[in-house]
């Protein structure tokens, strides 16, 4: 050996990959839910209390993130779409993961409690506990509606956001946590369509690995139109409004179509165009979440300047 | 080696990792400095200068009620 450079695989792991365990474009939505839930509430908080509480939920939903890769290294590494994250890739140590993951989920929880109130700290560690313990290490391996029920931990951050300005639960914040509830299994069976040889590589029971691809297609529209009346009803409490009822009622006329085109399919016409509708409905139902809450977040300007 | 530039990647990546701590760090002190400023001047700072919101004691009563120059 002549190279006196010395090459190792794994080794120190940069700022970058730490980032990358907080699952940054996760925490991106998060940041965006629970900033409207703390927004369209009716008791409003001093800015550097709002910022800290945003912040520390942001960051609650990365260590849950940081926990989930520790976890389900083994599960990353053989999907496609996963073996490039940081514990995988070989950049970060799974100890190192945890450790992070932990600190981060204790800090968030108590500065989210000294900033605003425990009720919102213990939503939050709920949270956390629901995404780690509850999906990644129980139903994520043991049944196929395991994006169903998990879909749970994503729906709290609006209903936190709502709780940390006003110190209590109540319809709206039940509303929006049940927006994205309804959305969740819609949302990623719809990626599962087209991802599905990941998850049959990693074993992780899907909807489409269990019950195959036609089953998928009918839950699809099936909780695409449980969806419907949820996201509606938003619109007739106090926080919704004739903005949010005509985004709504067009972004519903959207997922529905979307989803009635992804039952009229087989695999084998969605093969012949490689997943071209499944991969549209996906990227709508981003949209659809997003426009959603963009929606409640212009209501709640309008009554501000009424 | 150079004392201030890393000279190889490990060094670049454990620089740019304390880099980041340390400005976290720096970064939650000031909010937590922000965030107690905040909450012990949350409402009308300048009612307990006035001597508004706050329940007086009797002995105080007692002494404001007095007469400039009595008891001297």
């Amino acid at each position: 050996m002549t190279d006196t450079q010395i090459e190792s695989p794994v080794s120190e792991p940069g700022a970058s990959d730490f980032v990358q365990l907080l699952k940054p474009r996760v925490m991106s939505l998060v940041v965006f839910t629970a900033l409207v839930g703390m927004i369209v509430a009716p008791a409003h908080l001093p800015p550097v209390t709002a910022f800290t509480a945003i912040l520390f939920i942001a960051l609650g939903a990365g260590a849950s993130g940081a926990l989930n890769m520790w976890w389900d290294a083994d599960i990353d590494a053989v999907m496609k779409r996963t073996a490039r994250r940081p514990i995988p890739a070989g950049k970060v140590q799974p100890g190192e993961a945890l450790g992070f993951g932990l600190a981060l989920s204790v800090a968030s929880v108590l500065m989210l409690g000294l900033a605003t109130n425990l009720l919102a700290a213990g939503l939050l560690a709920f949270t956390i506990f629901f995404y780690v313990v509850v999906y990644s290490m129980w139903l994520k391996r043991s049944t196929p509606q395991n994006i169903v029920i998990g879909g749970a931990a994503g729906a709290f951050p609006p209903m936190i956001g709502w709780v940390a300005a006003t110190g209590s639960v109540s319809v709206e914040a039940w509303l929006m946590f049940a927006l994205i509830f309804m959305w969740t299994p819609p949302h990623f069976w719809a990626l599962a369509l087209f991802m599905n040889a990941d998850y049959d590589a990693a074993r992780v029971p899907m909807l489409t690995v269990t019950h195959g691809k036609k089953v998928t297609r009918r839950h699809i529209i099936a909780y695409t139109l449980l969806l419907v009346p949820v996201s509606l009803a938003l619109g007739f409490t106090p926080i919704g409004g004739m903005v949010y009822l005509v985004t709504s009622a067009l972004l519903n006329a959207g997922f529905v179509l979307g989803a009635v085109m992804i039952l009229r399919r087989d695999e084998e016409m969605a093969q012949a165009d490689k997943y071209k509708v499944e991969k549209k409905v996906f990227t709508f139902s981003l949209a659809y979440l997003f426009l959603h809450f963009g929606a409640l977040l212009v209501e709640a300007s309008l009554r501000a300047f009424a | 080696m150079s004392f201030f530039k890393p000279d190889h990647e490990i060094h670049r990546r454990r620089y740019s990792r304390n880099l980041w701590v340390g400005l976290a760090l720096g970064g939650f002190v000031l909010l937590s400095f922000a965030l107690t400023v905040e909450k012990v001047t949350q409402g009308d700072p300048m009612k307990a200068i006035r001597g508004e919101g706050h329940a007086v004691a009797p002995e105080d009563a007692a002494l404001q009620a007095k007469p400039e120059g009595a008891g001297n």
